[in-house]
């Protein structure tokens, strides 16, 4: 009963003074909304590359030639011809964590249809390519081992190729393309997978035998890259450390020998970019968490002011039989209304500029229920402490010096 | 022979200030009866101040006793005495001392609210009564600012009446008021007295003593005279002899 008259006049306070009440608020809005916001943002970026990642396939593991020395000069892994068809059998061969493993050799041409052409990277690959890149396939089929065996000129090709070269619409498989001036039959279409977070087409690739590519267009023997899947994504770090041992002894490192190739699993790749996100959200949210501060030292300060300026209102209210607890609370309840409503318009407005931010500026947003407990409750705290010593100062106010306060 | 309101024995207030001691009031003794009108003057630093905080509860003797409706003020604690100005002491100061942007009712309903035995509903029952009782009926939803001095005086009357005290406190209350007005409030403050409601009333102007039924004169922290009035005069006559004003 007297805390809700203490409520009472504690709203009445608020009422009388809106225009200052409302930009005192301001800063707690402008601070909950931030941090809600923010971390939307930062769980959305985290939330799309691992989805994107996760699209790539995520037990996928890639094998690729490591950072050599010659002569004391640290070579380019592009240059590096170390990964061979023999380390991608022994792979294959004694690795029983992996599912499927194909070698990929990949180099950039030209794909020429009539007078149409475009600029495209052809990936020479295995059969097993598509399951580990879990591309699935739009019309026709992919090629077989027994055309790899043979080195076939067949080739699969992505919409953006198709589009591109194929620009009136007209069904591309079974016709012939050339690639680099060698003819080649398009036996399929990849189904279409758009950008990935990097800003990637996935959709712009050829795909052919890599015997094909290797003989034909690149004339090498070594491969670029292994890539493999493990049998289930909690099976990748072990199957990691299974290809790098055999990659070892392929290779015939001794022990004080640094790797001369480099194994990852998707799982790490995630967790390096997320580490990325994670770091940018903590910036984003430590300065949304500077302005909730702030917006709580402006609380501390108007109601600082207000007891200064009701000093003679104190005394009144005392004089009427308000003990100092009664005072005490009056203020501190103000200060918590003025922080809770600040809050709870602050959650509206950031859920409401999330959803802005995600409809027309298109990032990726997801807000988090953490987001929106931690920030509310931050802001009541933020009340509490800002408003307890004002209200304090009130609270001890002698009534007869208040009273004759001018 | 009716109940004793105030009973000071040989009280003494003492303030330090730095290495010397001003004895505020030092020693005085006197009692207030139930149904009294009894005015307190004296000039400044005569003490008036002080002895006005401690009737009021507001403040405590450094020596002597102080009992209120038989309850003894000394030894209770700044809570206990909060309790006592709610319920046993209505407040009216010079300056009306109204919350501003405030309806008259809700200024009136202030004591209440601190109050825990009031419900909302007798709480504004009380306020409106009192309102009534000053002749304010029609100007409870006023603020403040739309009140004329008097009128403001009055609401603060009213505020003072809500929560039926054993005793009201007016602290120089005609004071910011012209001659008019004032006899106005004091034939409020006579009638007011007459059903029955014990009024104590600072002030240092010797017209308005005259309307009390006696006076308490203080020097130097002394009272140098306590007597009844043998002629008590009528606020009500005084105004009416009053030349009319132009409006």
């Amino acid at each position: 009963m007297r805390l809700l008259n203490l409520f009472k006049i504690a709203f009445k306070a608020i009422i009388l003074n809106k225009m200052r009440t409302l930009l005192t608020m301001l800063g707690i809005i402008i601070g909950v909304a931030s941090v809600i916001a923010m971390l939307a943002i930062g769980e959305g970026s985290k939330d799309s590359i691992r989805s994107t990642i996760s699209s790539m396939g995520s037990n996928m593991i890639t094998i690729r030639p490591g950072a050599d020395m010659r002569g004391g000069v640290r070579q380019e892994r592009s240059v590096m011809e170390s990964l061979t068809l023999n380390d991608y059998k022994a792979i294959k061969q004694q690795a029983d964590l992996l599912t499927y493993i194909t070698p990929v050799v990949n180099g950039g041409g030209q794909v020429i249809n009539g007078s149409n052409n475009w600029p495209s990277t052809i990936y020479g690959v295995n059969p097993d390519y598509l399951n580990i890149k879990m591309i699935d396939l739009q019309s026709g089929s992919m090629f077989t081992d027994a055309e790899v065996q043979s080195a076939s000129k067949v080739v699969l090709i992505g919409q953006t190729v198709v589009d591109n070269v194929f620009p009136d619409g007209e069904d591309p498989v079974g016709k012939m393309i050339r690639f680099n001036s060698i003819p080649f039959k398009v036996i399929g279409v990849l189904e279409e997978k758009g950008e990935n977070t990097f800003g990637q087409d996935q959709d712009d690739v050829v795909i052919a035998p890599y015997t094909t590519v290797q003989k034909r267009i690149l004339a090498i023997d070594h491969l670029n890259q292994v890539i493999a899947s493990a049998i289930s994504e909690e099976d990748a770090p072990d199957a990691v450390t299974q290809v790098s041992e055999i990659l070892r002894s392929q290779h015939k490192l001794t022990d004080n020998q640094d790797d001369d190739f480099n194994v990852r699993s998707m799982e790490e790749l995630i967790s390096t970019f997320s580490a990325t996100s994670e770091m940018l959200t903590i910036l984003l949210v430590a300065v949304a968490g500077i302005s909730l501060l702030i917006g709580g030292i402006g609380i501390m300060n108007i109601m600082y002011v207000s007891v200064k300026e009701r000093t003679k209102e104190i005394g009144l209210r005392m004089a009427v039989g308000g003990k100092g607890s009664d005072i005490l609370m009056q203020f501190l309840i103000e200060a918590i209304l003025i922080s809770i409503t600040g809050g709870l318009l602050g959650v509206i407005l950031g859920l409401g500029s999330t959803v802005f931010i995600e409809k027309f500026l298109h990032w990726p947003t997801n807000v988090a229920l953490y987001s929106i407990i931690i920030s509310f409750a931050v802001c009541a705290v933020t009340g509490i402490f800002f408003g307890w010593y004002p209200a304090r100062k009130a609270a001890a106010l002698d009534p007869i010096t208040a009273l004759r306060y001018e | 022979m009716s109940k004793e309101i105030i009973k000071i024995e040989d009280l003494k207030r003492e303030f330090t200030m730095g290495n010397e001691t001003v004895h505020a009031l030092k020693g005085i003794s006197f009692s207030i009866k139930e149904g009294e009108f009894v005015t307190i003057m004296g000039s400044s630093g005569s003490g008036k101040s002080t002895l006005l905080n401690i009737l009021g509860c507001l403040d405590q003797p450094t020596s002597g006793t102080y009992e209120i409706d038989g309850l003894k003020v000394k030894d209770l604690d700044k809570n206990a005495l909060a309790t006592i100005r709610n319920e046993k002491i209505g407040f009216i100061f010079q300056s009306y001392n109204l919350l501003a942007r405030t309806s008259a009712l809700e200024n009136v309903e202030l004591p209440l609210l601190y109050n825990s035995k009031v419900s909302t509903e007798e709480r504004r029952e009380r306020a409106i009564k009192a309102l009534k009782k000053v002749g304010l009926a029609d100007r409870m939803q006023h603020t403040p600012s739309q009140l004329s001095g008097g009128q403001q005086q009055r609401v603060a009357i009213a505020r003072s009446l809500v929560n039926n005290p054993v005793m009201i406190l007016a602290d120089e209350a005609t004071g910011n008021l012209d001659t008019r007005t004032s006899y106005e409030i004091m034939s409020l403050f006579q009638e007011l007295n007459k059903q029955g409601i014990t009024i104590t009333f600072v002030t240092h102007e010797p017209d308005i003593a005259s309307f009390s039924n006696r006076t308490i004169i203080l020097k130097d922290g002394n009272i140098i005279k306590d007597n009844l009035n043998a002629k008590i005069q009528s606020a009500a006559t005084e105004l009416a002899s009053l030349p009319i004003e132009d409006h």
